[in-house]
């Protein structure tokens, strides 16, 4: 016999009690554990995503739609704006590299990105294989993409228009996969890169009726004696006006870009300015309210085993009194009976919690397995964090609080009264 | 062995008992005799030092357990003292293995098989090592009680009614069996009860008296 031997072989004795308990906790513990490891991989993958970028500009909307869209890729782009406008911020003083973003196109739901090799530099992405596209319609995917959508170098595919598998599908041209990068851990695992010239491509046919309103401009445009490569898409003459891309993301020289550069983005009349550090504290606050009140609801999950575990303990009592006696006649202390009953409360919060923790992983496991909107997101079950060690500390902490006043009834046995009474 | 001079208790309000002097040698066996509410009970009590806050002196071994503070009376009780009670007390969440085992387990002495087997076999419950306590009959229980109590070789055995509640073949049984366990190990004896039959068996007794001040 231990003690420890002694307090399961009690636990055992009620393994409906035993399970009650250790189920209601573990819901709790459960809750809790999901909602760290989504909202702690999240927001590292947040911060990860938006770290290099100081400002998006865009079409005018909503800013937060702007980060969502043109950093994260889940939300709609907000409109498109020009490439001649956009240059002219691009070569603003205090803009040390301007980044063009074509948006629009998506194969099998993963989005295709038409941008520069500035785009991937960004997330210090490297190929794991093949080569960047040098012509339109070559395309690097990233890792994510390539193993989901099972995409091998020189494979080709055909876009669909718009974001979704619904959209019209862009059958004449078709995109050739020329690389595929290491996993970053960032938004580029799940996109397909190609030059901003391939989304243009693609697009043309939709509009070239468009373009015959405009030839005369275009026109204007080719007959330019001195050709100035544009500073976005050098393909492109400088000052292009027919020419338009979704956003630009933006790195300032110095920390004035941010007081100064917003101001006179938004002054012109089609575009705006998003920061995404700040937009992405918006997003917490809004995201932290919901986050709370299921926070709130594990909580009182937790309270009510708490309680559950206080008044099991506190009725077994009455029934173990004589045991507790005779325990006493045959050499135990006080102090014994007292380790005895918050050793059996605090082993039950403490299997709760573990069972709780495991049963956190496991659904986050299950979530990425099943659901691929998890694993974009980029949340994994088999990451842990040091306050899961807090957790179990305080679940044991919890244990001992539920049990104290039982064991302090156990230590203050009278077992000469006890054992007079039959 | 056992030596209670002027011994004497008071219950909250002013019922107050006196107990007889007398002295019990190591290895006998005597019982304490009396109505129910002559302290018996309380007698028993305070020799096992279950019971404390009395007045006179009670000498175990030399040793004048009235001095000792809780945790040497714990101590004591663990070293040197097997309980039996007319109710078996037993741990019903523990078989009947890990019952015996608890007695030298909370006295910190080895908790050795052997000698579980040894009393177990003593007592006719080799077969029922790993029975539950529910799946016992009453005198089955009872001496598994008795095990329990003896498998320390305690000095003394402190027996409360422990016959009351079994009927005649069973008391012969548990009667026998309790004065050779308690004879194999040199143990004294002493049995509270109001249990006539027992006066056939042990002859040696203290008879205490309904009287009160």
């Amino acid at each position: 016999m231990s003690t420890f031997s002694l307090v399961w072989n009690y636990l055992k004795s009620k393994p409906l009690n035993m399970a009650l308990n250790i189920t209601l906790l573990s819901l709790g513990i459960a809750v809790i554990t999901i909602l760290l490891l989504f909202s702690s991989q999240l927001e590292q993958k947040i911060n990860q995503n938006a770290k290099s970028i100081d400002l998006v500009v865009g079409a005018k909307g909503s800013p937060l739609q702007l980060i969502l869209c043109n950093i994260f890729h889940i939300d709609f782009p907000t409109g498109n704006i020009k490439l001649n406008e956009a240059e002219r911020i691009a070569h603003n003083r205090l803009v040390k590299k301007a980044i063009p973003l074509a948006l629009g196109d998506s194969y099998q739901d993963y989005r295709i990105v038409g941008t520069t090799q500035d785009y991937a530099t960004l997330y210090e992405a490297q190929l794991s294989q093949g080569a960047w596209w040098n012509k339109e319609l070559e395309a690097v995917v990233g890792s994510n993409t390539a193993s989901m959508l099972n995409l091998k170098i020189d494979d080709s595919f055909v876009s669909n228009h718009g974001l979704t598998k619904e959209g019209g599908q862009h059958e004449e041209q078709h995109f050739i996969v020329k690389g595929i990068l290491k996993p970053t851990s960032t938004v580029l695992d799940n996109l397909i890169l190609t030059s901003v010239e391939s989304i243009w491509k693609v697009h043309e046919h939709v509009e070239n009726t468009i373009d015959e309103v405009r030839s005369d401009k275009s026109e204007s445009n080719q007959h330019d004696s001195t050709f100035t490569a544009s500073s976005l898409v050098p393909s492109i003459a400088g000052g292009d006006s027919t020419k338009e891309i979704t956003s630009m993301l933006i790195q300032y020289r110095s920390p004035m870009g941010a007081v100064m550069m917003p101001r006179l983005v938004n002054s012109q009349s089609n575009m705006q300015a998003a920061s995404p550090a700040f937009e992405t504290a918006r997003l917490f606050t809004i995201l932290g309210v919901g986050v709370e009140i299921v926070l709130g609801f594990a909580y009182v999950l937790i309270f009510i085993s708490a309680l559950s575990i206080f008044i099991a303990l506190y009725n077994s009592l009455k029934e173990r009194k004589y045991d507790l006696a005779i325990m006493r006649t045959m050499g135990a202390s006080r102090s014994n009976l007292f380790v005895t009953i918050v050793l059996e409360g605090s082993t039950l919060t403490l299997l709760g919690s573990i069972a709780g923790l495991f049963m956190g992983h496991g659904t986050l496991l299950l979530l990425a397995a099943l659901i691929d909107d998890v694993q974009k997101a980029g949340v994994n079950g088999f990451v842990f964090y040091i306050t899961e060690w807090w957790i179990l500390g305080g679940s044991l902490t919890l244990g001992f609080i539920c049990s104290l006043l039982p064991a302090i009834q156990a230590y203050r046995t009278d077992i000469s009264r006890v054992l007079a009474e039959n | 062995m056992i030596e209670v001079q002027n011994l004497t208790y008071s219950y909250t309000g002013s019922t107050k008992i006196v107990f007889p002097d007398f002295s019990v040698k190591r290895g006998e066996t005597c019982l304490l005799l009396g109505e129910s509410g002559s302290g018996k009970t309380t007698l028993l009590h305070l020799l096992g030092g279950l019971l404390t806050s009395q007045q006179g002196n009670i000498h175990i071994n030399g040793t004048d357990i009235t001095a000792l503070s809780e945790q040497a009376l714990d101590n004591f009780r663990g070293e040197h003292a097997g309980f039996i009670f007319q109710k078996n007390h037993l741990i019903r969440a523990l078989t009947v293995k890990k019952n015996l085992m608890m007695a030298p387990f909370l006295a910190n002495k080895k908790q050795d098989d052997k000698r579980a087997d040894e009393v177990l076999t003593l007592l006719g419950l080799i077969d029922k090592k790993n029975s539950r306590i529910q799946e016992l009959s009453q005198g089955q229980a009872q001496r598994v009680a008795i095990a329990r109590a003896i498998i320390n070789k305690p000095h003394i055995i402190f027996a409360d009614e422990p016959t009351s509640a079994l009927d005649d073949a069973n008391c012969n049984r548990v009667i026998k069996l309790l004065m050779e366990a308690a004879s194999q190990n040199q143990s004294t004896l002493l049995i509270a009860t109001h249990d006539q039959r027992l006066k056939s068996h042990i002859t040696m007794n203290v008879q205490l008296s309904n009287s009160q001040h």
